[in-house]
């Protein structure tokens, strides 16, 4: 597979995606924001941090990187793109998905690791899962507060376009398992076409053996089985 | 020149977890009349020009693309002639 990072000024997981996507044996390459083309992908990642500082909201400065427009062109397209953390905040100030990340409830910067669970097995990223089997992915935002208005989120319920939820180790998805209020504990979604999916928790983060969790590497199996 | 002050306010459906615990410390110090805060965003812009019509559409155009977000956010403006600098 062929993987190119998006790295915007205050991207910190650039590095984290890059280094699974060359783990896993593909051929991954940076590319700068400033850059007005793609490398020939097949998915493109836009990575956590803290994109032009999140000045102003999150991902919303990031909008007007030269970058930003090849990105849409090539999901529009049907390429794929994964976005994490700030990449998925990125995501829906540039319109590829619908929605906003709105202020944690506690107001506090969540820093943990995570349960999660697929709630949708019809999308390249979630093919592979099983919903309502938990997956240990870390969380680290202030802004990762999901919030859509209840005509977008019977849109997504009723498109089957909710990705992960937030669940305990059991794989339940309630109120005490959500970590940041997010509305219908949604942790990531896709957008109508399911090639585009925006998540807050940290796959890449927990998807080889130096790290505590290993349960990211189910997610990145699963699109990879999409190009076997 | 022109000053432009926006107020970016976050729509009354949208929760506002920062307003609601600014609430409860003034509750906290007392101040039981308190039924509801809102946390919004002002922000100042200073135009060169002196063409109001103008400064109007581009404050619109502005706001639009960048200042607030369409989707949990509404905003306004007002302009006023300040002496130039």
């Amino acid at each position: 597979m062929k993987i190119n990072v998006i790295t915007f000024p205050g991207s910190n997981c650039d590095y984290d995606a890059f280094h699974i996507g060359k783990t896993r044996g593909h051929q991954v390459q940076f590319v700068w924001h400033k850059d007005t083309q793609l490398q020939n992908p097949d998915m493109v990642i836009l990575p956590g941090g803290f994109s032009y500082g999140d000045y102003l909201r999150c991902g919303a400065i990031a909008k007007f990187s030269p970058i930003i427009a090849e990105v849409i062109k090539f999901a529009q397209k049907g390429g794929l793109v994964m976005g994490i953390c700030n990449g998925f905040q990125i995501l829906t100030e540039i319109g590829l998905l619908p929605g906003a990340l709105m202020m944690n409830e506690s107001l506090k910067f969540i820093c943990q690791h995570q349960y999660i669970t697929s709630v949708n097995q019809d999308s390249v990223y979630t093919k592979g899962l099983t919903p309502g089997r938990p997956l240990d992915i870390p969380i680290a935002h202030k802004e990762g507060n999901y919030f859509i208005n209840n005509d977008g989120l019977k849109l997504l319920q009723d498109n089957d376009l909710i990705a992960f939820k937030y669940c305990n180790e059991k794989g339940e998805i309630s109120k005490e398992s959500n970590p940041n209020g997010a509305i219908d504990n949604i942790a990531g979604i896709l957008n109508e076409k399911k090639n585009v999916l925006g998540m807050m928790p940290h796959p890449e983060r927990a998807a080889e053996g130096k790290v505590l969790s290993q349960d990211g590497e189910e997610i990145f199996a699963s699109i990879e089985k999409f190009f076997v | 020149m022109i000053k432009a002050k926006v107020f970016v306010n976050l729509k009354p459906s949208v929760l506002d977890p920062q307003g609601k615990q600014v609430m409860n410390s003034l509750h906290s110090i007392g101040y039981d009349n308190i039924e509801e805060v809102r946390v919004s965003k002002f922000i100042e812009i200073k135009l060169k020009s002196d063409d109001l019509e103008k400064a109007e559409i581009e404050i619109h155009e502005i706001c639009e693309k960048i200042l607030a977000n369409p989707n949990t956010e509404t905003y306004s403006w007002n302009l006023e002639h300040i002496p130039g600098e």
